[in-house]
Parts: C-alpha cells; structure tokens; sequence
C-alpha cells in the first residue's frame, strides 16, 4: 500500500508540473491566433486548449467504464469494478467541464450558451448518461449486486452515445458542420504553427497525466473503502 | 422463439383480463396531449405552428405513458415470488427478455393506436390512409427500440430503493437516439413526405432497435441474476 502511494504522489506531482506548464503555455507562449484569412481571433479561443484535452480525455474515461463493466460481467472480479466507478466518477466531472468550457467559449463568439449543435448534445448526453450511472450506483446497496447492475448500465449507455451522435447529425443536417472549422481537432482552421500544435499537445498530455493521477487515486480509496467494509462486516457477523 | 412468445401470452392475457396498465397508460397519454392542447390553445388555427410542434408532443405523451408501464412490467412479476418462478421455468433467460418486449410492445403499441386519434382531432389534421399506414410503420420501429431499452432498464431497475423515479432518469439519457428520429420522421409523414423523405430516419431507428436489442439480450440475463 506504501508503494503504491508513493507511485501516486510521484503521479500527481507530474500531473501538477505539467499543469502549470500547459497552463503557462496557453496564456504566455502562445501568439495570437489567426484564422484562414489572417484576423485574429478572440483571445476566448484560447479555451480550447483547456476544451478538447478534457473533452478526449472524458470519452477515454467512459471507454474505461465500458471495458471495466464488460470484464466486470465476464470475470466478477471487485478490481473490475473498482475501476468502472473510479472512472465513472472522474468521467462525470471531466464531461461536466467540457460543457462549462464550451459554453464560455460559446458565449462569446456565437453570442449563445448553448447550440443544439452535434458535439455539444453528444457531450451532454454523456454526461448525462454518466449521472444515471451514479444515480444508480447510490440507490443500491448490495455491494455485489450493485457492480452487476452499474456494469449493465454501464454497457448499455456506452452503446448509446456513438448512436446519439448519428442521430444528431440526421436532425441537424440542415447545419453542415457550422462549426467544425473550430471544434474540429488540430485539422481545423487556425491550428497550424507548431506553437498552437506544441501546447495543444502539452495540454493532451496534463489532463491525460491529471485523469491518470485522479483515477489512481480514486482506485486506491476504493480499495481501502472496500478494507474497512470488509472489517466492519466481519465484525458485525463476529457479534451476531 | 416459441418459448418467449408463451411468456408473451402469459402477460398479455394477464394484462387483459384487468387492463389495468393499458388503461392508466391510455388515459394518462391523453391527458398529456388535453394539457399541451390546452396550453397551446392560442395557435393551434396556425398550422405551420402546429406542425412544428405537434410531433414533439406525440413523442411526450408516449415515452411518459409508456414509462409508466414500463415500470410496472417487472414490479407485477415480483408479487408472490412470480420472478422466481419465471426464472426457474426450463428456457432461457433472455427468452423471458424477449417475451417481455413482446408484450410490453403490444400494449403500448395498441395504446399509441387509440391515441392517435384524439391527437388528429385535438391537433386538427386530416390525414389519408397511406400517412397513417406511414406513421404507424414509423411509430412502431420508435416504440420497439423504446421498449427494447425499457424493459431492460426495468429490470434493472426492480431491485433498487426508488424504481419508479429512477426509471426514467435511466431511461431518458439512453433513449434520446430513438426520440431525435422518431420525432423528425413523424414530423415528415405528418407533413406529407412519401417513404422517401423519411428513410434516413427510418433507417437508424431500425438500426437502434438491432444494435440495441443484441445488447440487451445478452446482458439481461445478468440484470435479473441475483
């Protein structure tokens, strides 16, 4: 347990320096951006140096749910549901901050919060379908029966995000790709200069590093949680 | 396949004998479409408003009704150890998954069908008899991929504190690839688009019923293990 703690703090010590740099580059290093046609964007559009790490770094956390619930119903080991719901929980908070840095940025170049646009309602049902996982997660209270049902879930609305994609993209076909210049990753208008690429790929690797650190530190609490439960039932039969 | 379509009957003459759920649902759908009708009242003589609106209603009035059924499906079974007896009978678990939707599907389909018109006249369309074949086709791939989901969820959701609220919270979320082309197709017949203005829509309906009755039926066996 030692070890592992020492391994996680070295982990975290990581994330946070690699943090400030990212943070430094965003604010300090990067030259203002320019669009297609030379005018310089807004600086607001610095956001999404933060945005699309955490963005990625939310579906990557939810592809570890699934593939935790997935080997969780083959092998019903506990570690496999440890790992679903450390990631469940990091998830949500990573996909909430994906929505609130979108609708800032949003705000003030489009002038609205929100836009019934393709990525945005992908990411709030994500977010949403991570809610329900946890909401189910709190209302049982079988430690066993619990996984099991979280890992269902689990499967289930894995599935249906990719599906919600598609089934936006039909809705909205009357909008090709608004905004997709912008939202659209490192292809997109705006993103060449190894500057803008360099401190796009330092901030993909602080909010990897920080996801990496949150879940190990999640992981470890779990399994201490999981300890004391099991001393506080054994005791509890002993007393019976 | 036999085998599930005997849970089905099971259900379906159980369901018949008392209508209690096809009627609570009926009555509740419609007291969905009064309400918006109602609220609506002051354009409803606009018809472009209305056809923008009226589909999206519908929808409303058919995933709460159907909730609500949905949520008794497996609550009914858990009376005097029926579930157990359910699973102790020689077939597969996901033949009971597919009985299940069987029933649930032909309950709230015949519901959606005495609804709809009350909805032609509180939302005033006059509609010939190939739209309606349309919406039918339309409502029924949209009600099976919500049963599909529903029924599992519901099971999932037997052996929790608070079923009835966390159904649809479950639901919703999952269930949004459905309502997106569901309402968008509706929306097409109602407007006098053919076959052919609707088929993208109709295609990923039918494509989320596939995907997602493949998953349910191998993971339901786990949510009704205990």
């Amino acid at each position: 347990m030692a070890a592992n703690s020492r391994k996680t703090g070295v982990l975290a010590a990581l994330a946070a320096g690699v943090m400030l740099l990212a943070v430094y580059m965003i604010f300090f290093y990067l030259p203002p951006i320019r669009d297609e046609s030379g005018a310089v964007l807004s600086d607001s559009f610095r956001i999404f140096f933060f945005h699309m790490p955490i963005a990625i770094t939310s579906y990557l956390a939810f592809a570890i749910v699934f593939v935790a619930s997935v080997f969780y119903l083959r092998e019903k080991a506990l570690k496999w549901d440890i790992y679903a719901r450390s990631a469940a929980e990091i998830g949500a908070l990573f996909s909430f901050l994906v929505l609130a840095t979108g609708s800032i940025w949003a705000k003030d170049a489009w002038g609205w919060y929100w836009i019934w646009d393709l990525r945005l309602t992908t990411s709030l049902v994500l977010f949403l379908v991570y809610l329900a996982y946890l909401m189910l997660r709190k209302s049982l209270e079988e430690p066993e029966k619990r996984a099991q049902l979280a890992a269902v879930f689990g499967i289930v609305g894995f599935v249906s995000v990719p599906l919600s994609f598609f089934s936006i993209r039909l809705w909205r076909s009357a909008h090709p790709l608004m905004f997709g210049g912008n939202s659209g990753g490192s292809g997109g208008s705006g993103l060449e200069g190894t500057a803008l690429q360099l401190t796009l790929a330092v901030n993909f690797i602080a909010y990897l590093l920080l996801f990496a650190a949150l879940f190990a530190v999640k992981v470890e609490n779990e399994r201490m949680q999981e300890a004391v439960d099991e001393k506080r039932y054994g005791e509890f039969e002993e007393g019976i | 396949m036999i085998r599930s379509l005997y849970i089905a009957a099971k259900d379906l003459k159980a369901e018949f004998r008392t209508k209690q759920m096809f009627n609570s649902m009926l009555i509740f759908s419609l007291l969905v479409l009064v309400v918006f009708s109602i609220s609506f009242g002051d354009f409803l003589g606009d018809s472009s408003k209305v056809e923008k609106l009226a589909p999206g209603v519908l929808w409303v009035a058919f995933t709460f009704a159907g909730m609500l059924g949905l949520s008794r499906t497996f609550v009914m079974e858990s009376e005097n150890g029926c579930l157990e007896a359910l699973k102790l009978c020689p077939v597969d678990r996901s033949a009971i998954y597919t009985g299940k939707v069987f029933s649930n599907l032909v309950i709230v389909f015949l519901m959606e069908i005495v609804t709809i018109p009350f909805f032609i006249v509180l939302f005033n369309y006059s509609l010939d008899s190939g739209t309606l074949l349309l919406l039918g086709l339309v409502l029924l791939l949209g009600t099976l991929g919500f049963i599909i989901v529903g029924t599992l969820l519901s099971a999932l959701t037997l052996s929790t504190r608070t079923r009835e609220l966390l159904l649809p919270v479950l639901l919703l979320p999952v269930l949004l690839p459905v309502l997106i082309p569901g309402v968008e197709a509706t929306a097409g017949v109602l407007a006098g688009n053919g076959l052919s203005g609707i088929s993208s829509e109709l295609r990923l309906l039918a494509v989320y019923d596939l995907i997602f009755f493949a998953v349910s039926h191998l993971v339901f066996e786990y949510a009704i293990s205990d």
